[in-house]
């Protein structure tokens, strides 16, 4: 007997989206869906017209035919006092459907009004409603339906009515939770405002979104219905007149030990029936679901938790979605869509190619929105078409709302271009390249290796990397093919070295960063032509081995503090957990070595933080927590995810310093992803530049403010702050200062 | 925490009695002539009057509900109208029986639940569609019928377990543990179901979870992982489905008591209230009731205790 739904299927179902035209068709593709519905049409021809199927009286028993087998006159043979088992199991089907109805109609009948009054109106009915509601649910309907049935009498119909009360308060809490959610909504708010009345607001904009999970509901509340009539039956409880599906059972049970097959039937047609109607209800679901995915509904919806099917991505206008955020959440917002008509755009930049920079889009949203798989072709491709009607706006220009395709084939016009010129006389002299492969065909020199060696010449050779990630490819299945997020990326990071890699949202920097952790989500397809941290080949190491390099050795800081912090844990035995693993230290060593690395971390009081759960500390400090989990097994690389782009800005500050103060006194190397161009002259020796999953640039950070060579870090650069001072970069090379003198504008304060 | 339990203790305390009051109401005012059914068809008037003042019906129904009421306090539910029997003792009886299969069949829910959540949103592939099979199966098949499947297959044919019969735990723990795992499998198979898919949903999200990426960047085991981390931040959402289902749970033990043959609470209900014997309705009422709620707030302390959010403040 189980209970109805589930609080993720409430809230799941809350929130789903009104019935349109489209649900029925695309219900009626789900084969599944079709299946179900055939099975119960059978199932419900077969009970409404059993006279005419039969000519034997479900009632009429003799004892010449008890247990009589099956064929001739019976075709499903005769039950334990004579009677006919077809007839029987026709006629049963009549009292299981009415009674279900009945208790399906007196459900709605009461939930329906009083979900929608308690929603509406909320105040003391909302109160009173739900306290009933809780107390009805916490009571077993069976034993509600004994006493009923003994008070009362023995009448199936009369039972399932009582059950269709015992049903009402989960309609009522549906009901309850679907108006509370509508009637936030804005255009609420605009029908309330314009006097519409209550009655009319309910009528027009409430009762339609309450619709579809209502009947979805319904279905599965079929389904219980009945099961627990089926049991009431099975007791003998129930119209004994009356043929059903449970007294049949009654009968099989009495027969059990000699004619076993009698359960078949009743059993068959009770699960059949009840499947059918719960996978209905899941198909209905799904189909909602699919409708509101396909007709891109700008209302959010706020599920949490979905058991089936994809969930609906909310959709968000180009440019209110915030950059911080969209390239960590892997394959969604990468804005790499595939689109057509990247030729005609080329030919365009062709005709024209030193116009083309700043076309790319200024805006580091621009490719932020997360469209789902199946809108991204026709989209990208109306913006194409635009984009490439003018391609001469100025730097100012609006952005574009989805840089795709477009923005790449520009990049790799204008780098092959600039290539020829840079790699002239001396390729050595000119640490900047363009590292795409392709870029480097254009152009016919191969420089991309050239522009690692030779970042700073003479100073270091490659001998002493790191890490040297070489020709990184990671794409996602998407509809209709793969979606390339990171395209062929290199990068060396030396002992010591700070490397920023920095690049709009959707440049693949995160996604980068997470391919050397080998944290990429499984779905996820990596390949690499080189990955190697210290002369290990990270590529071949196992799960287990990886597991061991990953935190004792490479180290990572995220992002987002709050939500990297194991929300069920103390902070300490989070903290602890991998120190005692990866150092082999006792509880109480791993506590102190804990305690030393908050203070050296800046936590004033580390005893109350590390016996804190998450929610008790601020962002600020859980920032601080996480960068001291990540030095504490001393890593000889640390990954920095956008460490202060969920920080205060005064809170930013003081955690850069402490990354840097880390970072100088364990001479860690190190690899800060970033799209602020602040954080990177704070504290960056080098800088890649990554745009829509390729790097464009890689330079010597000096370098890079001084002369930015490639046209999207230059607009990159120009999109920063201007009117702030430049913060000192201490301890960096003159060239800094000459750039501050002559590039002021392109190397201020951040974003 | 102390605030929290007492909360769910008062609450449980107001339904036990709101449930009582109701159902005392409805036997009262709905039943036929009960001293004349006792008394049987034949009785004189006289008889009938007779019974009916010895079992007091003759006093005003408020009178007697107070009467109930303030014995039942003191753990005296009355007397059975047909056999005479005590209520309290009868129902301490046939206590064990139903807790046995019913906490038998939550135990089983939560552990199995939990393995085959995991394991589907761990694995995904076949695994979870086996899962999601079940959670459908589980819904449409009820739990008598899968009783009577069991009981006839593995029961009678196979012959490992019986089909019948209640051993006490006193006097054989194995024959105990035998004689209850037909009706508590049977029980379970439903909550099993509901449950396993909501342990599999909570995973999945949790799995995607940043802290869950960042706890692998601190490269702990796997296991630890998993069972450790991503469970316990699973479990609450699951644990609520699982208060759920034990709710059902309970009231499917009367019917799976019948299949078994066991001499539980469930059984008792069944024949009292066929008969309108209201001593034992009320008395099986309330201890049901009862069972329903001591266990959902040990769910509730379970739930608290895993999410330090409700835990301190």
């Amino acid at each position: 007997m189980t209970l109805p739904q589930s609080e993720a299927d409430l809230t799941a179902v809350a929130t789903a989206t009104p019935v349109r035209a489209g649900l029925v068709r695309r219900l009626l593709r789900n084969p599944v869906a079709v299946a179900c519905l055939v099975i119960l049409a059978v199932i419900t021809l077969a009970s409404v017209f059993a006279p005419l199927l039969t000519s034997q009286d479900p009632a009429r028993s003799s004892l010449t035919e008890t247990l009589a087998p099956a064929g001739g006159k019976h075709l499903l043979g005769g039950d334990g006092v004579g009677r006919d088992v077809l007839a029987r199991l026709l006629y049963g089907g009549r009292t299981s459907l009415l009674g279900a109805l009945i208790a399906v109609s007196v459900a709605l009948v009461i939930g329906v009004p009083a979900g929608l009054v308690a929603g509406y109106y909320r105040r003391w009915f909302d109160a009173v409603g739900s306290w009933l509601a809780n107390l009805l649910m916490a009571v077993p309907a069976i034993v509600v339906l004994l006493v009923v049935m003994s008070a009362i009498g023995q009448n199936t119909y009369v039972g399932m009515a009582v059950f269709g009360v015992l049903l009402s308060p989960g309609v009522f809490r549906l009901i309850r939770a679907s108006v509370i959610s509508v009637r936030e909504e804005l255009y609420v708010d605009a029908a309330r405002v314009s006097g519409l009345t209550d009655g009319r607001i309910v009528r027009r904009h409430i009762l339609p979104v309450v619709q579809a999970p209502t009947i979805i509901q319904a279905a599965q509340m079929l389904g219980l219905a009945i099961v627990i009539q089926s049991g009431l039956e099975f007791l003998g409880l129930g119209s004994a007149s009356e043929a059903s599906w449970g007294s049949m059972l009654n009968d099989a049970f009495a027969n059990i030990y000699t004619k076993p097959i009698l359960l078949l039937w009743p059993g068959a047609a009770l699960a059949l029936t009840v499947a059918a109607f719960c996978l209905l209800g899941n198909a209905l679901r799904d189909a909602l679901d699919a409708s509101a995915n396909t007709t891109r509904r700008s209302r959010r919806t706020t599920r949490k938790r979905k058991p089936t099917a994809a969930r609906t991505v909310a959709q968000e206008t180009p440019g209110t979605d915030t950059d911080s955020d969209s390239d960590s959440d892997s394959g969604t917002g990468t804005g790499t869509g595939t689109g057509s008509g990247t030729e005609t755009r080329a030919g365009s930049e062709a005709a024209s190619p030193t116009d083309s920079a700043p076309e790319t889009g200024t805006n580091p949203q621009a490719t932020s929105t997360p469209t789902p798989g199946p809108n991204n072709g026709p989209r990208s491709g109306t913006d194409t078409a635009t984009a490439g009607s003018e391609p001469h706006t100025g730097p100012d220009s609006t952005p574009q709302p989805d840089a795709g395709p477009d923005a790449r084939t520009i990049s790799t016009a204008d780098a092959g271009t600039k290539s020829v010129a840079d790699t002239g006389p001396d390729a050595e002299q000119q640490p900047r390249t363009d590292s795409r492969p392709d870029a480097g065909t254009a152009t016919g020199t191969g420089t991309e290796t050239g522009s690692m060696a030779g970042a700073r010449p003479g100073s270091r050779t490659a001998t002493d990397a790191l890490l040297v990630l070489d020709g990184l490819t990671v794409s996602y299945p998407a509809a209709g093919g793969e979606k390339t997020v990171v395209d062929g990326v290199s990068l060396t990071v030396r002992r010591g070295e700070v490397l920023g890699l920095v690049g709009e949202s959707g440049s693949g920097k995160s996604q980068t960063a997470f391919a050397v952790l080998g944290l990429l989500p499984p779905e996820a397809q990596v390949s690499t032509g080189r990955l190697v941290f210290e002369g290990t080949d990270l590529a071949r190491l196992g799960r287990a081995e990886m597991n061991r390099l990953r935190g004792r050795r490479i180290a990572y800081v995220p992002q987002e503090p709050m939500s990297n912090l194991d929300p069920s844990f103390r902070i300490g035995s989070q903290l602890v957990e991998p120190v005692r693993r990866h150092l082999g230290l006792s509880r109480a060593a791993a506590k102190a070595k804990t305690l030393g690395l908050l203070e050296r971390v800046g936590i004033a009081d580390p005893e109350r933080v590390f016996a804190s759960y998450p929610h008790q500390i601020s962002g600020g400090m859980a920032q601080r927590v996480l960068i001291a989990g990540a030095v504490s097994c001393d890593p000889d690389l640390l990954i920095a995810d956008e460490p202060t782009t969920a920080l205060d800005v005064t809170v930013q500050a003081e955690v850069l310093d402490l990354m840097r103060s880390l970072q100088r006194e364990r001479n860690m190397g190190m690899v800060l992803v970033t799209h602020d161009f602040g954080v990177v002259a704070d504290i960056c020796d080098r800088v890649s530049v990554m745009q829509t999953g390729a790097v464009v640039e890689s330079a010597p950070a000096s370098e890079l403010f001084a002369a930015p060579q490639h046209p999207y870090t230059r607009m990159l650069l120009a999109s920063t702050l201007e009117d702030a001072e430049p913060r000192p970069a201490p301890g960096r090379t003159p060239a800094t200062t000459t750039a501050g003198s002559t590039n002021t504008a392109h190397q201020e304060g951040r974003a | 925490m102390i605030v929290f339990v007492a909360r769910r203790v008062a609450a449980g305390l107001a339904l036990v009695v709101v449930i009582a009051t109701t159902t005392f109401a409805l036997m009262g005012l709905t039943g036929s002539d009960p001293a004349r059914q006792i008394v049987g068809q034949t009785a004189t008037k006289e008889q009938v009057a007779a019974k009916s003042a010895e079992l007091g019906l003759d006093q005003p129904m408020v009178e007697r509900y107070w009467h109930w009421l303030t014995d039942a306090v003191q753990g005296n539910l009355g007397t059975s109208w047909f056999s005479g029997e005590s209520v309290t003792d009868s129902l301490a009886n046939r206590l064990p029986v139903t807790l046995s299969i019913v906490l038998a069949a939550l135990l089983l829910s939560a552990v199995l639940s939990t393995l085959l959540g995991v394991a589907a949103a761990v694995r995904r592939g076949a695994l979870d569609q086996l899962v999601q099979l079940l959670a459908v199966v589980g819904f449409a098949v009820p739990s008598f019928l899968v009783a009577l499947v069991l009981a006839v297959v593995i029961g009678v044919d196979l012959g490992w377990l019986p089909a019948t019969g209640y051993i006490p735990l006193a006097d054989s723990a194995s024959g105990w543990l035998k004689s209850i795992t037909l009706p508590a499998l049977s029980l379970a198979v439903g909550a099993i179901a509901a449950t396993a898919q909501q342990v599999r949903g909570s995973m999945v999200d949790v799995l995607r979870a940043d802290y869950v990426r960042t706890l692998r960047a601190r490269g702990i085991s796997e296991r630890s992982l998993l069972f450790r981390h991503a469970l316990r931040n699973a479990a609450p959402a699951a644990l609520t489905v699982l208060a759920l289902q034990f709710i059902g749970l309970v009231g499917g033990a009367v019917v799976v008591e019948k299949v078994f043959g066991l001499n539980g609470i469930g059984s008792q209900a069944t024949s009292a209230g066929s008969q309108g014997d209201t001593p034992v309705v009320m008395g099986v009422v309330v201890v049901m009731v009862a069972i329903v709620v001591v266990v959902n707030i040990a769910l509730d302390v379970a739930y608290g205790w895993l999410n330090p959010k409700v835990r301190v403040g």
